[in-house]
């Protein structure tokens, strides 16, 4: 069993290697964007073996799915193609990469062997939270539980950062509504891929709720779940037209709502401090502590998927709404 | 009993690998992009569904078998509408089949 194990293990890492090799000597940025799409796939699949199943579902989703689709949007304002640079000696970057790789090389002689038990990352709170988490939390994910209660600060901060990348997006692009390009940039009709992705969308977004709302029982949780609804908004988009898409979701509304993502998992800590406890303590949302915990999380998770679902919108909007400047 | 089951699901999951083995033989073999797509996503639906048999008779009638008869169903349906949306764009961007013949010449052809 251990062989497999090791055999899939091999076989992984080493199309990870290829993959990257790849994306470095190639010169089409689509084929490139492809090729990282492919290795977040292969690493949801390392995570996979390594029983990181929460891990996977966010790379398969956020690596292999959204950023994939981001990316396609900017190369539509930037080219296909890479510039040619002008030739420069390579022995210079070779040995910076060298002297940085043999540094951090030498770091790694310090670190506890792998799947060493007495490593300090085994020792320290992971114990705590492995033994304390059914009673004190009480939901079946442990993850779900360390993730938005014990590391509730972590998560916000993440979502503060999803919410800043957001704002930088916009201040630097913005959202253009063309009017009266639409007259005669009007895409042609793709009626098979229209009717699909008709049928296709309600499941995906049935599949976003589903995840949403079972991340404290099974892999999932906000950022996935904000991510695949993102997914269906995009689908839209692309199968119909931008129009069509800012008609159904307006960016002034979609904006509102980022920011009320941000609100209620920030407010949440606010509640919990008003009601006697500290800042993101759960414990005092309810009449007992395990109640408290429970309804804690639920909310916060709606505030990172309403805040991610969004986020990834209006970023994709802001990147569309820019125009294909290939043929 | 056992072992008809056994010998039904290592058939479909060996056709089921052959039909997969010979799309990524077909798309190295092929020269041209239509042909290479073709090789490619006719063999993957019916490899998807064989070896998705395979493991449903492994599994025998429960959750996941209910499961795996659903991701062969999604499949079903974005599988091809991939390729569909893969080639359409490439036909759309401008991308003209090789043809050995041409047009006219088939044409000529079936008159005849």
């Amino acid at each position: 069993m251990s062989n497999i194990n090791l055999l899939i293990d091999v076989v992984l890492l080493t199309m990870l290697v290829l993959t990257t090799i790849a994306i470095v000597r190639l010169d089409s940025l689509f084929a490139i964007v492809m090729l990282t799409g492919v290795f977040s796939l292969l690493a949801a699949n390392i995570f996979v073996v390594l029983d990181a199943v929460d891990v996977a579902f966010t790379e398969a989703a956020v690596g292999a799915g959204i950023s994939t689709v981001l990316m396609l949007a900017t190369i539509g304002i930037t080219g296909y193609e890479q510039k040619r640079r002008r030739k420069i000696s390579w022995i210079a970057p070779l040995t910076v990469v060298m002297i940085t790789g043999a540094v951090l090389v030498y770091g790694t002689l310090d670190m506890p062997a792998f799947t060493d038990p007495t490593a300090p990352i085994h020792q320290h709170v992971a114990p705590r939270f492995i033994n304390e988490s059914p009673t004190e939390v009480g939901i079946p994910n442990m993850v779900t539980s360390v993730l938005a209660s014990y590391r509730g600060y972590d998560t916000m901060g993440e979502v503060i950062v999803v919410f800043a990348a957001l704002i930088g997006v916009l201040s630097l692009l913005g959202i253009r509504r063309n009017t009266e390009e639409y007259e005669y940039s009007e895409p042609p009709a793709r009626p098979v891929l229209q009717v699909m992705s008709k049928f296709l969308i309600p499941f995906i977004i049935l599949f976003a709720l589903y995840v949403q709302f079972h991340g404290d029982f099974g892999p999932g949780g906000g950022f996935q779940a904000g991510v695949i609804f993102a997914v269906a908004i995009i689908l839209y988009a692309l199968t119909f037209s931008q129009q069509d898409a800012m008609d159904l979701v307006p960016p002034k509304l979609l904006k509102i709502l980022a920011s009320l993502g941000v609100l209620i998992y920030g407010g949440t800590g606010v509640v919990s401090m008003l009601k006697g406890g500290n800042f993101l303590d759960y414990n005092v949302l309810a009449h007992d502590p395990i109640h408290g915990q429970h309804y804690g999380i639920l909310v916060i998770e709606f505030g990172v998927g309403l805040t991610v679902a969004c986020v990834m919108m209006l970023i994709f909007f802001a990147f569309i709404s820019r125009g294909d400047k290939n043929p | 009993m056992n072992f008809i089951i056994d010998a039904l699901s290592w058939g479909c999951l060996l056709l089921g690998s052959f039909l997969g083995i010979s799309g990524a033989i077909g798309i190295f073999s092929f020269k041209e992009f239509y042909s290479r797509v073709q090789a490619a996503s006719v063999t993957d639906t019916l490899c998807v569904f064989f070896i998705m048999l395979g493991l449903i008779l492994q599994s025998g009638f429960n959750l996941v078998s209910v499961k795996l008869i659903i991701a062969v169903g999604l499949l079903w349906l974005t599988g091809p509408l991939a390729t569909h949306a893969l080639v359409r764009s490439a036909y759309l961007t401008g991308l003209k089949p090789k043809l050995s013949i041409t047009r006219k010449e088939s044409a000529k052809r079936g008159k005849s």
